[in-house]
């Protein structure tokens, strides 16, 4: 059984039909991508998962148990966090705090202060400005916080939204050599990008959305190897 | 060279006409007439005609600032008499209504237009001899504004310090009187500092140069103490701050001995705000939920107190101490039941809803309806005193320690709180509810926790007040003080609990120190709001976060550098 199921899943805003029979499924350890272009319901798909929005009709689980029915503090609970798309930090809070915020759902000190440093050591770079606010941050830095935020939740799956947007190259390459490092640890991802070519790169599997359906599921090899998503994704003709 | 001159006083031109414009509005609106009768230095200078000279010195200090600015250097040495201009140009609105006045009458629009006035302004004399007078004053004044712009700023803070003293001692001089007599100061003494209502010259003069001094050994000295402290180990530095709590406790369980009846009443008065204002600092400032309707907790707690230990309600005549917790855990349910419709209510449409709230709950208790409970708007009477040992608190010098004993436990909670992982979710959801929401935080339980929290801080001060005044009325219950409140909270600094004490001290104890404000006081509200929101958003006493935000946004970024060092593992 996979870690986390997506089952034909229907979600509207309003009367937009966003999302229209979205399935995948997730395993444990696994980087799984979700690509796409601007619009297709990659944010929406990941916004259902963590009860953001309720789907109208289908299935989410996270290790067999059913997430549609719980309310969003729940699911963090239960194990998914999320890296929300545009580095939403809480710019008034100091560095720490945000990492505490990230940690609320939890309760034993001590494990948290071991992630704690487990973050720092991930990103030496906010440790030293710890007790600055975040909002005096780099772009680049508060990506790294909010990966830190979501990471010091301890979850059983790590959703991250477009974690490359609008960071100059360099960074794209520490953000996702993060990634790597994290997958080689054991943590479970769904990584949604627009860069997709980076995306394949690390990830083990993929999925294609398009105007909110999958129209394409694969190993993250084959998908870079395929003619319409080289065209069309990968700038390749 | 005459050119560039002049095109750098221009800018000094305007801002004086604008300053003008000012000192035209404070004297037409009657503030210039009001403060007339308040001496500063007696015989000498009023508050009436500080109030102008101040508007002319802060016109001297823009006009400097802009001229400087204008002329990119190339205006300092015109700076001064730049200010000295605008000093001249803010008199001449006023010369204006002088001349006017001379031949219209203009008192049946302009109610304060009248004689008494123009007498002010031209120093009793006939216009003829008065107005330059008051232009030329104004060029003086003006001119210093500007020299403070343009001293270096030790120099300039302190003789601001300096300014500050003498003008709040000269205006405070009577109540300082009564307190030296108090304190066995022989009258002789005093007398050469003080006569009648204000200074003598020579107070002035000495209340001035000690201010100036406290304030330049300050500025110089605490550094070196600061630094001194922070060598110290932690041990003993605890000690010291130990020390210092209990002589600044010390202190404030002394003052009432030596304030009197009238002073610890002023002090029980800011008390009671500071509890109100913690309470709503937690909501507002933390949790990011705007609440106009803040008096109804205030309200309900009084009530609470009231019909539970007044005989008149015939219900239970408990005593304070055992009405005390239930009036505050109804105050807090109060909270918890106002925060139940108004969950997903955002931004204006909260403050409309909460507005509403404080204006049902006044209404309610004045109702007939209500009659049987709370009295309609006869009230509640006989509010029994609080009893403590065998010692019943009866006038407001021994209210005053239960006020300062309330506050010391609401500031320990509120302080505790802040740190605490609920403190956290409040500020995460004020900064993004969606985020913070998706972050793990019930935002149902953690905004009703913000909601009923304030409330049962005002619940405190409601009880308190209800036992002090010994009877409470739905009209003791307006708008206005929801609105004293928040407006305490803004001027302190928003999210910040010693900002919650200054702004009560400042938005409570002057009022009501300066009786002749009350009529004035939400004109002094509007224009001190917007003078804050230009010169100092980030209130008097910002939190430790803020301070730095602002300090940091001021610095220009360096992102290429920063976030290139940012990457792990960048090296392989
Ligand atoms: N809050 C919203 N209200 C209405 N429509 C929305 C909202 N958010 C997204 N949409 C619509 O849903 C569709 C999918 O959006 P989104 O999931 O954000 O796409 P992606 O993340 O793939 O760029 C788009 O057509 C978008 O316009
Ligand atoms: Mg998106």
């Amino acid at each position: 059984m996979a870690l986390l199921e997506i089952i034909d899943v229907h979600a509207y805003y309003g009367h937009i039909h966003a999302l229209k029979g979205v399935s995948l499924t997730v395993d444990e350890g696994e980087i799984v991508t979700l690509i796409g272009a601007n619009g297709a319901g990659k944010s929406t798909t990941l916004k259902t998962i963590s009860g953001l929005l309720r789907p109208r009709h289908g299935a989410i689980r996270l290790a067999g148990e059913d997430l549609v029915a719980c309310r969003p503090h729940d699911i963090v609970k239960k194990g998914v966090s999320q890296v929300p798309e545009g580095r939403q930090v809480f710019t008034r809070l100091t560095v720490q705090e945000n990492l505490e915020v990230g940690a609320f759902t939890r309760s034993d000190p001590r494990a948290i202060a071991e992630d704690l440093e487990q973050v720092y050591t991930l990103f030496p770079r906010l440790k030293e400005r710890r007790n600055q606010v975040a909002g005096t941050l780099s772009g680049g830095e508060q990506q790294m916080l909010a990966i830190g935020r979501a990471l010091m939740a301890r979850p059983r799956v790590l959703l991250l939204d477009e974690p490359s947007m609008g960071l100059a190259p360099v960074l794209v390459d520490a953000i996702f050599e993060v990634i790597e490092r994290l997958h080689r640890e054991g943590t479970t991802i769904l990584l949604v990008e627009q860069n997709a070519l980076k995306a394949l790169q690390v990830a083990d599997r993929g999925y294609v959305l398009q105007t909110g359906q999958v129209v394409l599921a694969d190993t993250a090899e084959h998908l870079r190897l395929n003619e319409d998503v080289r065209r069309a994704y990968l700038g390749i003709t | 060279m005459g050119e560039r001159f002049r095109a750098a006083l221009r800018p000094a031109v305007v801002v004086g006409l604008v300053g003008g414009v000012m000192a035209l509005l404070l004297s037409l609106v009657g503030m210039v007439n009001a403060f007339a009768g308040r001496p500063i230095i007696t015989g000498v200078l009023s508050m009436g005609h500080t109030l102008l000279f101040l508007t002319a010195l802060v016109t001297g200090m823009i006009a400097a600032r802009r001229v400087l600015h204008a002329s990119r250097g190339a205006g300092r040495p015109v700076a001064l008499p730049g200010a000295a201009l605008a000093g001249l140009a803010s008199g001449f609105p006023l010369a204006v209504l002088v001349l006017v006045g001379q031949v219209v009458n203009l008192r049946a629009v302009l109610q304060n237009a009248n004689p008494v006035l123009y007498g002010l302004l031209t120093f009793g004399r006939d216009p003829g001899a008065g107005l330059p007078q008051l232009v030329l004053a104004g060029a003086l004044v003006g001119s210093l504004g500007g020299a403070l712009t343009l001293l270096p700023g030790r120099v300039s803070q302190a003789v601001v310090a300096g300014l500050g003293t003498m003008l709040l001692t000269g205006l405070f001089a009577e109540l300082l009187q009564g307190i030296l007599w108090d304190l066995g100061v022989p009258a002789a003494t005093t007398r050469l500092f003080m006569v009648q209502k204000g200074l003598t010259v020579a107070g002035a003069l000495v209340t001035g140069a000690a201010g100036a001094l406290v304030q330049a050994v300050w500025a110089s000295q605490t550094p070196k103490v600061r630094r001194r402290l922070d060598a110290l180990p932690p041990e003993r530095r605890r000690r010291v701050n130990v020390a210092l709590a209990a002589v600044g406790l010390a202190i404030v369980l002394w003052l009432p001995q030596v304030l009197g009846s009238f002073l610890s009443y002023v002090l029980v008065l800011v008390g009671l705000y500071v509890l109100m204002g913690l309470g709503l600092n937690l909501e507002v400032g933390w949790a990011g939920l705007l609440d106009l309707g803040f008096v109804a907790f205030f309200a309900i707690g009084a009530y609470t107190l009231a019909i539970l230990t007044s005989p008149e309600t015939g219900w239970l005549a408990l005593t304070f101490w055992q009405a005390l917790p239930v009036a505050v855990l109804v105050a807090l349910i109060a909270g918890v039941i106002l925060g139940v419709p108004v969950l997903g209510i955002r931004g204006d449409y909260l403050a409309i809803a909460t507005l509403g709230f404080g204006e049902i709950v006044r209404l309610l208790v004045g109702s007939d309806w209500l009659r049987p409970l709370t009295g309609g708007s006869q009230g509640i009477a006989h509010i029994p005193r609080p009893v403590l040992g065998n010692i019943a608190l009866i006038g407001p010098q021994q209210i005053y320690y239960l006020v300062v004993a309330g506050c010391i436990i609401v500031w320990f909670v509120a302080t505790r709180l802040r740190n605490s992982r609920l403190g956290r979710a409040w500020m995460a959801m004020r900064e993004d509810e969606d985020v913070a929401q998706a972050m793990g935080i019930n935002l149902v339980q953690t905004k009703l926790l913000a909601y009923g929290l304030g409330a049962g801080f005002a619940g405190v001060a409601g009880a308190i007040f209800a036992a002090m005044i010994g009877s409470v009325f739905p009209h003791s219950f307006q708008l206005i003080i929801s609105i004293n409140v928040l407006a305490l909270i803004i001027v302190g600094g928003m999210g910040s609990i010693p900002g919650v004490f200054v702004g009560a001290l400042f938005l409570v104890a002057m009022p009501e120190l300066l009786r002749e404000f009350t009529e004035y006081r939400l004109f002094m509200y509007g224009g001190l709001l917007i003078a804050m929101m230009l010169l100092r958003p980030q209130g008097l006493w910002p939190e430790p976060t803020v301070r730095l935000e602002l300090a940091e946004s001021e610095e220009p970024e360096v992102p290429a550098r920063v976030t290139a060092a940012t990457s792990p593992g960048q090296g392989d």
